[in-house]
């Protein structure tokens, strides 16, 4: 390689500062030995967003005149190295800048790197990454996905970690040795950042992957039109109105086929049909529509078109009817309530399984409650990116719920939500 | 689309009135029957909201008359009321259209046929109320078709054709007719004006189709997009422009069939070109005293003649290369500016230089920058211009490319 182009797929606000820092990184650790380079962020992305999928790049060269070819440009047409900081993403991208669903190793090189960061195993990210014609490496950096957030820059490595990992996966580009010398150059860096990034190194464990291997579905794309084809006026049709679901009953509403805005999600609202006392009120709060009307007066969720906000769960009045769960349990976006009418015991067990299965699949986006991130640190879990945490978010009905933080006594109003937390807790 | 000449129609289908080149517009209004009109005074273009207001206030005219806060306000609202299938009218002066750029930037891209009457004034500071052309070229880029105007006949003919072409299917886009300040907004002239009946012979109704916003077509207008979809849009509107060529042609066509009267050549007025060596080329009423001048010279047997432009946007440049071809100086009399411009000319001298660029003959082309801020254009300034491009075609070179005209020096 006499260059390296690597790209950084992260969740805007909440990762936008960790991209920007390993994009960095890799420049100044080339630099080292004398490369030039080059960082940026995809200009059509919306980086100020709550979680939607976002991407910088950092390309390194030998030379100032290769460096050039890749340079006045939104994206690298291909790329050696695939860093993703938050394994949801797995699942594909689909952001602003693209259109239909992009699996995670669509710009990978033939013997390419897919470097994510996660408390999986290879064989579950695969159920999420797309095949790939061409064979690639898949290497795990065992860590949650981190919240280098909006309010606070949560300092817990992970940059470091990423670019400890890296001199491992590009030893010709970025030695461990101009790593550290790079990180502790950085205003952020220290020595014990540097001890992060040479633990990392040596943790990070890699695997080929196959073209066999990984998610079969076919992602969902589409044709951009020609000129002549595009209606005039800067004028696209707009969704009609939607139909019953059956026998007259319910409602779907349409929704966009080309625009569908589920890889924002990193949580997914679980429903108990069972007890659902048809309040309406998820429906109605949703802030995308997501809910169909089913015949008999129940609430499904979408999971095409939900964004994952939580809202729905939040205003729900009724206890452990509406759970977040993190979205890396799932492995496809079926209809829950088509699921509970085929067996709805079959269904309840897998709903207890789901929302029970805190010390996996439990995550959040920034710090539900003050004094979160140190409790984190004091359970000395840093690698695996913090404690277990209780899902869900600690709203009115928290109590009632169950959700509040046990562990956690502080009785202040939530960073997050600014809503002052459930009295008695 | 037919074009043959039809006898001219009764004497009864139109009337003769004394009006000025705004009134004339508002009555031409009247007759295309306009659903929408928003107002915001600035001189000379008040004139014009003034005598829409008073047609409304008569009865002779039912339109929702909007007065907005400001001309930003007033170019939007007549943009969103096209969108729904209204015939819409705006117009402005100088800073008042400058403080509208915002809204007239998007128009062409929404394709919305608004028609806007440009009251033509110098652009403050200093204040000043006299004529430049410089407001309305500003948005000679974006995709607004653009033309001038010399007579009150020709402003109320003009906005007839005006929304003929405007609101062809083929075309969709805004045009802005401008009248010189002063000179043909405040000065009134006898007038034909026709009955109802034969403009609707014309102009038939607004039918925006497939874009019209309305809830049994439900559409989406300008959405946020990235660089994947801008060219493409651009791309469009470079088509529909194109095609202006053509659909202009048509709507002068058949206005000499249904009238009776107006002229073969859309694009520009020749006056006493057809033996010319000298042409004189210039927009709006600066032809009245150049047309004056001609006549004197040609007494002392000098062959001067004048293209008086009418079309600047889509330009006539392969109509004026043909024009031009025996020409043996060209002087191009711009009431403009383009501080910076390829031989510090005007932005009309800068265009026809573009357009000959390729033709075989390219006679010496001098360009004079003259009437800035209303000063009058005399006829020692037509003798001193036909003078100079006179020693240019014997020299068969220019001494000087750009001269200023009637400035006290
Ligand atoms: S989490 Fe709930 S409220 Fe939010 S988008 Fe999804 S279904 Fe709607
Ligand atoms: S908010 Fe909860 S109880 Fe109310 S309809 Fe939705 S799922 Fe049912």
């Amino acid at each position: 390689m006499a260059h390296l182009i690597a790209e950084v797929v992260y969740r805007g606000i909440f990762q936008k500062n960790l991209a920007a820092r390993i994009t960095r990184g890799i420049v100044l650790s080339a630099r080292k030995a004398g490369r030039w380079g080059i960082a940026f962020g995809r200009y059509g992305d919306s980086p100020q967003r709550n979680g939607v999928p976002a991407k910088d790049f950092a390309i390194v060269a030998d030379t100032k005149e290769e460096l050039e070819q890749h340079m006045a440009r939104y994206q690298p047409k291909e790329l050696h190295v695939t860093i993703c900081v938050d394994d949801t993403l797995c699942k594909g991208v689909e952001s602003w800048a693209w259109y239909g669903l992009q699996p995670i190793n669509r710009l990978l090189l033939p013997n390419g790197h897919l470097l994510v960061t996660s408390t999986q195993s290879a064989d579950e990210l695969l159920k999420d990454a797309h095949k790939k014609n061409t064979p690639y490496s898949l290497w795990i950096l065992p860590g949650k996905a981190s919240l280098a957030g909006l309010w606070v820059y949560k300092e817990d490595h992970t940059e470091v970690r990423v670019l400890g990992a890296l001199a491992k996966i590009a030893p010709q580009i970025l030695s461990l040795q101009a790593v550290a010398e790079a990180i502790r150059e950085a205003d952020w860096g220290s020595d014990l950042k540097v001890e992060s990034a040479r633990k990392a190194y040596e943790r990070v464990e890699g695997r080929a992957v196959k073209i066999t291997e990984g998610n079969p579905e076919t992602p969902y794309s589409f044709e951009m039109p020609k000129w002549w084809e595009m209606r005039e006026g800067v004028t696209i049709p707009s969704l009609p109105i939607g139909k019953p679901i059956e026998g007259g009953k319910g409602y779907r509403p349409e929704r966009s086929t080309v625009f569908k805005k589920f890889s924002t999600r990193t949580m997914r609202p679980v429903i108990d049909f069972d007890t659902c006392v048809k309040c309406t009120l998820c429906w109605l709060q949703c802030p995308d529509s997501c809910f169909d009307v089913t015949p008999e007066g129940l609430y499904d969720a979408n999971m095409e078109s939900c964004c994952g906000c939580g809202i729905c769960e939040a205003v729900c009045p009724v206890g452990n009817c509406i759970t977040m769960v993190n979205e890396a349990a799932f492995d496809n976006n079926a209809s829950q309530w088509d699921m509970w009418r085929k067996d709805k015991d079959a269904y309840k067990v897998w709903l207890g399984a789901k929302i029970t299965d805190k010390v996996h699949v439990a995550r959040s986006h920034g710090f539900r409650y003050r004094g979160q991130y140190e409790q984190e640190l004091a359970s000395g879990e840093l690698e695996l990116g913090g404690a277990a945490l209780a899902s869900g978010i600690p709203g009115e009905n928290a109590d009632q719920k169950g959700l509040k933080p046990s562990a956690h006594e502080d009785k202040s109003s939530s960073i997050v939500t600014g809503v002052a937390e459930a009295p008695g807790g | 689309m037919t074009v043959a000449t039809q006898a001219a129609p009764a004497a009864a289908q139109e009337q003769e009135m004394l009006i000025s080149g705004s009134e004339a517009i508002a009555e031409a209004l009247t007759l295309a029957d306009i659903d929408v009109v928003t107002a915001y005074p600035i001189r000379p273009y008040d004139t014009v909201m003034q005598a829409i207001a008073k047609k409304i206030a008569n009865g002779q005219l039912v339109a929702e008359y909007i007065v907005a806060e400001g001309e930003h306000s007033q170019f939007e609202i007549v943009k969103h009321a096209s969108t729904v299938g209204a015939r819409v009218f705006c117009g402005s002066s100088g800073v008042g259209w400058a403080y509208a750029m915002e809204c007239l930037v998007v128009t062409p891209a929404l394709r919305v046929p608004l028609v806007a009457m440009v009251g033509n004034r110098a652009l403050d500071d200093p204040g000043a109320f006299g004529v430049e052309h410089n407001d309305a070229l500003f948005v000679r880029d974006l995709g607004w078709l653009l033309c001038w105007i010399d007579s009150s006949q020709e402003a109320l003919d003009t906005t007839l054709i005006a929304y003929r072409v405007a609101e062809d299917r083929r075309i969709f886009l805004p045009i802005a007719i401008s009248a010189d300040g002063a000179f043909l907004t405040h000065s009134q002239a006898i007038t034909k004006v026709p009955s109802k009946s034969l403009v609707e012979k014309f102009l038939p109704p607004y039918n925006r189709g497939d874009l019209q916003l309305h809830p049994d077509n439900p559409i989406t207008v300008a959405p946020q997009v990235n660089e994947d979809w801008v060219i493409e849009i651009r791309r469009q509107n470079n088509a529909a422009t194109e095609r202006a060529y053509t659909v202009i042609e048509e709507a002068y066509a058949d206005f000499r069939r249904v009238f009776g009267r107006g002229p073969e050549n859309p694009w520009f007025e020749e006056y006493m070109t057809e033996d010319a060596e000298v042409i004189l080329m210039g927009m709006g009423t600066l032809s009245l005293p150049v047309k004056v001048a001609i006549r004197k010279m040609r007494e002392e047997g000098k062959k001067v003649g004048l293209i008086r432009l009418r079309w600047f946007r889509p330009f006539p440049y392969e109509q004026l290369a043909e024009a031009l071809r025996k020409a043996k100086a060209i002087g191009v009399i711009d009431r403009d500016y383009s501080f910076g411009s390829p031989f510090g000319s005007g932005v009309v001298a800068t265009e026809v230089r573009a357009a000959l660029y390729n033709a075989e003959h390219r006679p010496p082309l001098i360009g004079f920058i003259c009437g800035l801020g209303g000063r009058e254009v005399t006829l020692e300034d037509v003798y001193k211009t036909t003078e100079i491009c006179y020693s240019a075609a014997k020299a068969g070179k220019t001494e000087r490319a750009t001269y200023w005209l009637g400035v006290r020096e």
